[in-house]
């Protein structure tokens, strides 16, 4: 009797530890996979920006060589880039200026037309509010480069051509409709009667979107601020087109200029671009959880 | 709002103030104008910069005669082969990365948040910065990959963007790198809202691992993978970044695609109409794209 227990029992022990290694085994596995995938995503993730980095860790001249490790690490391109110090960057913090400026300006100007906007639709109820909403849609899936000759065109006829509010209005009319869709999502959970009782308490509109509804909104005005920014920071195209003197060009037109001259001096031009890539990085991780929540909420856009 | 229950309230005078307010929107005077006047800065903006654009460019690109010139090109021709390649396999491969890679950023611990934001990075990087790298990354006697593959395979690499196939290739494969990131975090977002008793009842009823990913986190995540699929598809349509750093349309034109091709057309050989024409032929697939997505994004309103 006692020893048919001790038999089942040491059965049943061999079984639970068959079990268990069969459950180790499967764990070494999936950790074994995790691995495996994170050392293949971080080389495939890190691979261009580390060959940005290896270049302009170059001195001067040395760019033609096949070393796939800095040998020996310099500087000098990134001095070379803050002071200015090379023909090709003679302009280079002004051109830095102008991306700032035109960075900072898309950013003020969508966010007050998108939240104007959208505190009319959502929160005034304006009538044929809808139309508005798809104006915005129809923006949103229009592929800006498409535009890019007419508008071109239009900003010549206009004479702002070389004028950095040309590009600024581009970036505006492409970059709003979003904020719209973040705004009246985000809206929705703030009470509508909040409104109303500062209404009754004889709140104009324009002290209901300055007092209530903009502070309540400060989460999706974040969001969609570093949407603009980055956005603007990533254009091209229309500032290629339209900013092509020297007081007006911006750093991704000046960057591009030097890709098919056959004296480009990479080391320089990959320093240029690490600095030039440093703000959006920056605030792209700073305000990251805010913009993913934003992207989540209005829809999706590159 | 106003109970118009009252009794002693006139007829008529209700009869009147429905009127107004379905003409003004239940707004009164004042607020009826500030309301329009919040709209308006909006509006002139779409009127001047976007309604305005789509029809002067309608009207550079009506002449039929342009398109017979376009369709004669032998670029234009490659140029349509390339959209196409680049459209199917762009849009396609990047999503697919992006719904298996939102499933491996789901694990809970520490790493898998560390990765992520090393992950994020091909994004967060300015374009230019990026492709202009990738750009010198691909040269075939000086660039960092082939240097790469010599050192630690012995392998010679190909002059990558000096071949139409692996040019092409090469902005693709640019345009997946760039872009499989954000299309992740959105996926990543539409997996994290599936409530976790739907995920619970699944795991406790055998459905686990690919079984539970095809019978009950997919069907669920159906509806935000195509919008996403669909807008994707515009972007890329849209898209001069990559092409235009990467190949640069090279070798010999080889690689445009319709958004680079336009601008060339445009400026390169100061042909705008022809530019517009090009990118017009685009329209026999973007208005269905736009009538399919304006349909979704609204009735969905884009919730995840």
């Amino acid at each position: 009797m006692s020893t048919l227990l001790a038999d089942a029992g040491v059965a049943s022990s061999r079984a639970l530890a068959e079990s268990h290694r069969a459950l180790r085994r499967r764990r070494w596995l999936s950790q074994a996979g995790v691995v495996l995938l994170s050392v293949m995503l971080i080389v495939w993730s890190l691979a261009p920006i580390y060959n940005m980095v290896l270049i302009s860790l170059e001195p001067e001249g040395d760019v033609f060589t096949d070393h796939i490790w800095p040998r020996v690490p310099s500087v000098e391109s990134f001095w070379g880039v803050l002071t200015q110090g090379h023909w090709y960057l003679e302009h280079f913090w002004h051109q830095f200026a102008n991306s700032l400026f035109l960075g900072a300006m898309v950013t003020f100007f969508t966010l007050l037309f998108g939240s104007m906007t959208s505190f009319s639709i959502a929160r005034m109820r304006i009538r044929h509010g809808w139309v508005v909403s798809n104006a915005a849609l129809l923006t949103y899936v229009i592929p800006a480069s498409f535009l890019a000759i007419p508008f071109y065109r239009i900003m010549q006829n206009y004479g702002l051509a070389n004028n950095p509010w040309s590009v600024i209005a581009a970036l505006v009319a492409f970059a709003t409709p979003y904020a719209i869709f973040v705004f009246q999502e985000y809206g929705r959970s703030i009470p509508i009667e909040v409104d109303e009782s500062a209404r009754i308490d004889g709140a104009s509109p324009v002290q209901i979107y300055r007092r209530i509804y903009l502070p309540l909104m400060a989460p999706a005005l974040v969001a969609v601020g570093t949407y603009a920014l980055l956005l603007a920071w990533n254009e091209f195209l229309y500032q290629f087109l339209l900013l092509s003197t020297k007081s007006s060009m911006t750093v991704p037109v000046a960057l591009a200029q030097f890709l098919n001259s056959d004296q480009s001096p990479w080391n320089y031009m990959m320093a240029t671009a690490i600095i030039y890539a440093v703000p959006p990085v920056a605030i792209y991780y700073a305000f990251r959880r805010r913009m993913t929540a934003g992207l989540t909420m209005g829809g999706v856009k590159g | 709002m106003n109970g118009v229950s009252v009794a002693e309230v006139d007829r008529s005078s209700v009869r009147w103030r429905a009127l107004s307010r379905s003409l003004r929107g239940g707004l009164k005077g004042a607020e009826y104008t500030w309301s329009l006047a919040f709209v308006v800065p909006y509006l002139a903006v779409f009127v001047t910069f976007v309604a305005y654009p789509v029809v002067y460019g309608l009207w550079m690109g009506s002449e039929p005669s342009l398109y017979r010139e376009l369709f004669r090109d032998p670029i234009y021709e490659r140029t349509v082969v390339n959209t196409v390649l680049y459209l199917a396999l762009g849009v396609n491969v990047k999503m697919f990365l992006a719904l298996l890679l939102s499933g491996f950023f789901m694990r809970p611990g520490r790493w898998t948040k560390v990765m992520l934001l090393i992950f994020v990075l091909p994004w967060a990087v300015p374009q230019i910065s990026t492709f202009i790298s990738i750009h010198w990354m691909l040269n075939g006697e000086w660039g960092f990959l082939n240097n790469a593959l010599y050192k630690l395979f012995h392998i010679e690499g190909p002059s990558w963007l000096n071949d139409r196939w692996t040019a092409l290739g090469a902005v693709i494969v640019s345009h997946i790198w760039k872009w499989t990131p954000f299309w992740t975090l959105i996926l990543l977002a539409g997996r994290m809202a599936i409530p976790l008793e739907i995920r619970d009842t699944a795991r406790v009823d055998g459905a686990t691992g690919v079984r539970g990913f095809v019978h009950i986190t997919f069907p669920l995540l159906a509806n935000l993978y195509l919008i996403c699929t669909l807008l994707s598809t515009i972007f890329l349509l849209g898209d001069f970044n990559a092409v235009y750093f990467v190949s640069g349309g090279g070798p010999a034109n080889s690689t445009h695609v319709l958004a680079t091709l336009g601008i060339r057309d445009a400026f390169d050989i100061a042909q705008p109409r022809l530019g517009v024409a090009a990118v017009m032929s685009a329209l026999p697939l973007v208005i269905p794209l736009v009538i399919v997505l304006m349909r979704k994004l609204r009735t969905t309103e884009v919730q995840l």
